[in-house]
């Protein structure tokens, strides 16, 4: 396996989703292309700080414009 | 949306209502205050739900009004065994997937530029510098929590809604399939490439970042 090859299979491997024979083909790149092994860590790394991110619970988060809510509220007494 | 993430501990917890029952019994009874109550203490977070999704401002806002409006005309059908939240997120999200349907498709964005590129013998053209930082720790820092929604932001629609949906919303391959229109194949596909995508537009931040 290639590392154009391992970028492929990358998804798959994260979600656990890659078959057996591949799976060991990708394990054993990995082990010996320590590029390849950044990049997956990079690659898990980014779908965690999308979640960490959405999921925060700032304050700015939690506004909702003043104006927005007399739109809801005006809306609702029209339907 | 059966599948919409169940657990929305960031909108429970985000959003303590003492007793819900009592809130939900005053929705029933029309009263008005519970309505206005329920928009301030849900509509910050749906807003930002359906921003993720649409993209827009102008058509979050709308989202989420209809949003409101749907849930307060089918408020009958509310059973109270989920959560509130959890109920009104299920309606925006239902709402942003509506108005992304409803939307002229605009020509795709490329993102080749953001994926790895290979040389002739197929290795990476580029040495990956180390993120070092462990990334829990990274995200303590709200300036980088921001910085990371803005690069969602500013993928290519196509790919941000595939990448929000399942990353981030926690539909499964087949559903975010289903309601965007695309075969689970090219589903899979968009979701390798806006995590790719991401991950080029994050490094020179987690970079920067790192000791």
């Amino acid at each position: 396996m290639k590392c154009r090859e391992l970028a492929d299979f990358l998804m798959d491997y994260v979600s656990g989703d890659l078959p057996a024979e591949s799976r060991s083909h990708f394990e054993f790149h990995l082990s010996k292309c320590k590029n390849c092994h950044e990049y997956m860590v990079q690659y898990e790394i980014t779908i965690k700080a999308g979640k960490i991110a959405c999921d925060e619970m700032s304050d700015e988060m939690r506004e909702i414009p003043d104006e927005l809510v007399k739109a809801v509220l005006a809306a609702r007494g029209k339907a | 949306m059966a599948n919409v993430r169940d657990n929305l501990d960031w909108m429970a917890s985000a959003t303590p209502v003492d007793d819900e029952a009592t809130l939900v019994a005053q929705l029933r009874a029309g009263d008005e205050r519970a309505f206005e109550q329920v928009v301030r203490l849900y509509g910050g977070r749906l807003l930002a739900v359906a921003r993720r999704i649409v993209g827009t401002e102008e058509d979050a806002r709308d989202v989420v009004q209809d949003g409101f409006l749907n849930a307060f005309k089918s408020f009958k059908n509310f059973e109270g065994n989920a959560k509130l939240s959890t109920w009104l997120h299920r309606i925006v999200v239902n709402a942003a997937l509506m108005k992304l349907r409803t939307r002229k498709r605009k020509p795709e964005q490329s993102i080749e530029t953001l994926l790895p590129s290979f040389l002739d013998d197929g290795h990476h053209e580029e040495r990956f510098k180390s993120w070092d930082e462990p990334v829990d720790k990274v995200m303590e820092r709200a300036e980088t929590r921001e910085l990371v929604r803005k690069q969602i932001d500013l993928l290519p629609e196509g790919y941000r809604t595939v990448l929000v949906l399942r990353d981030i919303e926690g539909l499964d391959t087949e559903e975010t399939a289903n309601v965007l229109g695309l075969s689970v194949n090219a589903t899979k596909i968009r979701l390798h490439r806006a995590r790719q995508a991401l991950r080029t537009m994050l490094a020179p931040h987690f970079r920067s970042v790192a000791p």
